[in-house]
């Protein structure tokens, strides 16, 4: 039942926001979808936490510890973003860069995209998993152009064309996948991609095909996590998109494409007994931190700059995972909790302060703070908060990391130390004067949503400071899940 | 599970012409042309469906069969052409290679296709595992195609060919994904030609042109743009 409103809620939003168009009441109507989503989300947890792991529709979809807090992420983050959007989207209108068609297009794919992103994530089935990843770029490639810039054209074409042959390799890697499954589970076909069916026999399957399967697997949802060197639509997309789709493709998207590499690496481990896939995700993610840092400082676009941040974050995340074991899971699970919600705080602050300089160029954002408090110290707090300084959350999980890698991995720690201390310094030196010093920034025609920023904030800072027991028993159970060595 | 060789060999056939059309399209500057090519190996591909599922009674390959024929030979060369006429693209620019330089990288791609299903070719047990390694060739070839060209159009022309070798890769090894993976692959290529549809109506609009040059603005330390 609850499942069934957490799917259904978004997408007949998507129907009904489409049928209506852009009327006065559109945006309300839009947050009303995500609060009821939100809301089967919480029913939903509430039930696993009652009851564990759930199966619905003869497995098909299930719930266990891993994806549900994704879910609920996820389902919070899409409201939070639907409340910051409605005065962003008329501020939007205003200053004439969008019209009522666009706007009934944005409504109807946003909530379209939420859709999608739930399917991905609650499905049981690699294939089904496939064709929702595949939808939620197709969601989302129009909402890149909403614009209709030159810039805005080439970002969506980009993410287009390389979303979509990354996800042609995951194709064949779930292809791949399937026929060494049908070995073992018999070629009735239906049980076959079935993730928690696989996880059963997962010793059984043929080691030579499945670390070929993984590499296809990781090179084409590796693609839309953003790994170095397959990043190169992301900032593009991030940047010329409107800022409540950037705040979702970095705060969710990213996750959601990340979940399904760390899905089919459990089962190619339990396979291979070799520690490959844990190397090539250690690689991947070394190899992104480094190159999105050291391109940080070259970023002039607040949007971009926080964009490749996004990349450096997922690279440290799926450095995590790679390393693998009980405590480095359970802190790229908490790191994913806190990056998504303190990146799509600072997409929303940035968002503002973006629309109230009239540019998006960090030079000639200036002095936020004389004009609208507010918006300048969300920046600040966000980006203090996303350097992992302490309390907040983000220095809770890098430190786990970093000391779990001390002991696991020693080589690594001076590339991260270093890493990270060029990303702080390339941020810092950008955000200062944005927040300080004179101004440049107008008034807007609505008054900003800046609730969203601070509870997000908040949300990560308490995290930073005390991890409630039933979280911290579901990263637990997750990490556990998850294993490697 | 004795099957008639002639049906065997009917299949080689198609495998083999699959393979032929994918050369053809990488040497094709045509775009009309490489739809044509595009709407044979739709043909080509149904025509192999429909013989493996006659050959060994496999319910849900008629499904599939009947869907390729739908969306790949019909509906979607419809759906291209439609576009290419509106918006005027016939020819694409000299490629990034020329022709007999790509054909030559053709080549050594196919015998590294086939190196690489060899692995999956001896584990298969379906009748058609000699063919896993000329999918994988014409989902190499189709990449190949896609990186020389500029037109937009054609890039999307061998992004569909990836999909046809991916799709006959799944046919050829395990004689087909679930049924309801396929209609959602089936769904979202359709969805995305359509996307595509209007997309390329908006860089029209924009560019006058669908050169991929004009898209090339945004790179690393070029984001100095004003609204």
């Amino acid at each position: 039942m609850e499942f069934a409103l957490l799917l259904g809620s978004p997408l007949i939003g998507a129907a009904v926001l489409a049928a209506l168009g852009a009327r006065r009441y559109a945006p309300e109507l839009n947050v009303a979808f995500s609060l009821l989503t939100f809301l089967a989300a919480c029913a939903l947890t509430a039930r696993v936490i009652g009851a564990g792991d759930i199966t619905v529709a003869h497995d098909q979809f299930f719930i266990d510890p891993f994806n549900v807090f994704l879910v609920t992420l996820t389902a919070f983050v899409g409201l939070t973003t639907s409340l910051f959007s409605r005065p962003y989207m008329r501020v939007e209108m205003q200053h004439g860069r969008v019209r009522a068609p666009q706007l009934r297009l944005y409504h109807s794919m946003f909530q379209l995209f939420m859709t999608t992103m739930l399917v991905a994530l609650t499905t049981n089935n690699m294939g089904l998993l496939w064709v929702a990843m595949e939808a939620a770029t197709l969601s989302t490639v129009l909402l890149v152009t909403l614009y209709r810039t030159a810039a805005s054209l080439e970002a969506g074409w980009k993410y287009f064309i390389l979303c979509g042959v990354g996800i042609a390799q995951a194709l064949f890697g779930t292809i791949l996948l399937y026929f060494a499954a049908e070995k073992v589970l018999g070629a009735e076909g239906v049980s076959a991609l079935l993730w928690t069916h696989l996880n059963g026999v997962k010793t059984q399957l043929e080691p030579k095909v499945l670390s070929l399967a993984f590499v296809f697997l990781l090179v084409g949802y590796g693609t839309k996590v953003g790994l170095a060197p397959l990043h190169n639509w992301l900032p593009d997309a991030h940047a010329e998109g409107p800022t409540p789709i950037s705040a979702v493709l970095s705060g969710l998207l990213l996750n959601v494409a990340l979940y399904a590499v760390i899905r089919c690496k459990v089962l190619v481990e339990g396979s291979l007994h070799s520690p490959l896939p844990s190397q090539m995700l250690m690689g991947f993610g070394l190899l992104s931190v480094v190159v999105a840092s050291f391109l940080l400082w070259r970023q002039r676009d607040i949007k971009r700059l926080f964009a490749y941040s996004s990349i450096e974050h997922m690279g440290i995340i799926t450095f995590a995972f790679g390393m693998g074991g009980a405590v480095a899971n359970f802190a790229a699970l908490l790191h994913m909790t806190v990056h998504s919600l303190t990146k799509s705080g600072i997409f929303f602050a940035a968002g503002h302060a973006a629309q109230k300089a009239g540019t998006q160029l960090m030079e000639q954002i200036r002095g936020l703070i004389t004009l609208s408090p507010t918006i300048g110290w969300g920046l600040m707090m966000g980006s203090l908060a996303i350097l992992g300084l302490p309390p907040f959350g983000v220095f809770a999980s890098e430190f786990l990391i970093l000391t779990t890698a001390m002991r696991e991995q020693p080589w690594a720690i001076p590339i991260l130390l270093t890493a990270l201390g060029v990303a702080f310094a390339a941020i810092f030196r950008r955000v200062q004067p944005m927040v300080f010093g004179e101004t440049t920034a107008r008034r807007l025609p609505h008054p900003p949503a800046l609730l969203p920023v601070f509870v997000h904030l908040g949300i990560v800072l308490a995290l930073g400071l005390y991890i409630p027991p039933y979280l911290a028993h579901w990263y637990r159970a997750a990490a556990r899940l998850i294993g490697g060595s | 599970m004795v099957g008639t060789p002639l049906v065997m060999q009917l299949l080689n056939l198609c495998a083999a012409l699959l393979l032929l059309l994918s050369f053809a399209m990488l040497s094709q500057r045509r775009i009309v042309n490489m739809v044509n090519l595009l709407a044979v190996q739709g043909a080509v591909l149904f025509m192999a469906t429909l013989l493996l599922a006659g050959r060994t009674g496999q319910y849900h390959l008629y499904i599939s069969a009947a869907l390729t024929l739908g969306l790949k030979v019909i509906l979607l060369p419809w759906l291209l052409y439609r576009l290419i006429r509106r918006l005027g693209v016939y020819w694409d620019a000299e490629p990034l290679l020329n022709i007999s330089g790509t054909m030559l990288v053709g080549v050594l791609v196919v015998v590294f296709a086939f190196g690489l299903a060899q692995p999956i070719s001896q584990l298969a047990s379906t009748a058609t595992r000699n063919a896993i390694g000329i999918a994988v060739a014409v989902i190499l070839l189709s990449f190949i195609t896609m990186i020389t060209r500029r037109k937009a159009m054609s890039q999307v022309v061998g992004f569909l060919s990836m999909e046809n070798g991916l799709f006959f890769g799944a046919m050829s090894a395990t004689y087909g994904m679930p049924m309801v993976v396929e209609l959602g692959v089936a769904l979202d290529v359709l969805v995305a030609v359509l996307v595509l549809g209007i997309f390329f109506f908006q860089i029209r609009e924009q560019f006058d042109s669908l050169d991929l040059h004009n898209l090339e603005s945004l790179k690393e330390d070029a984001a100095v743009r004003n609204e």
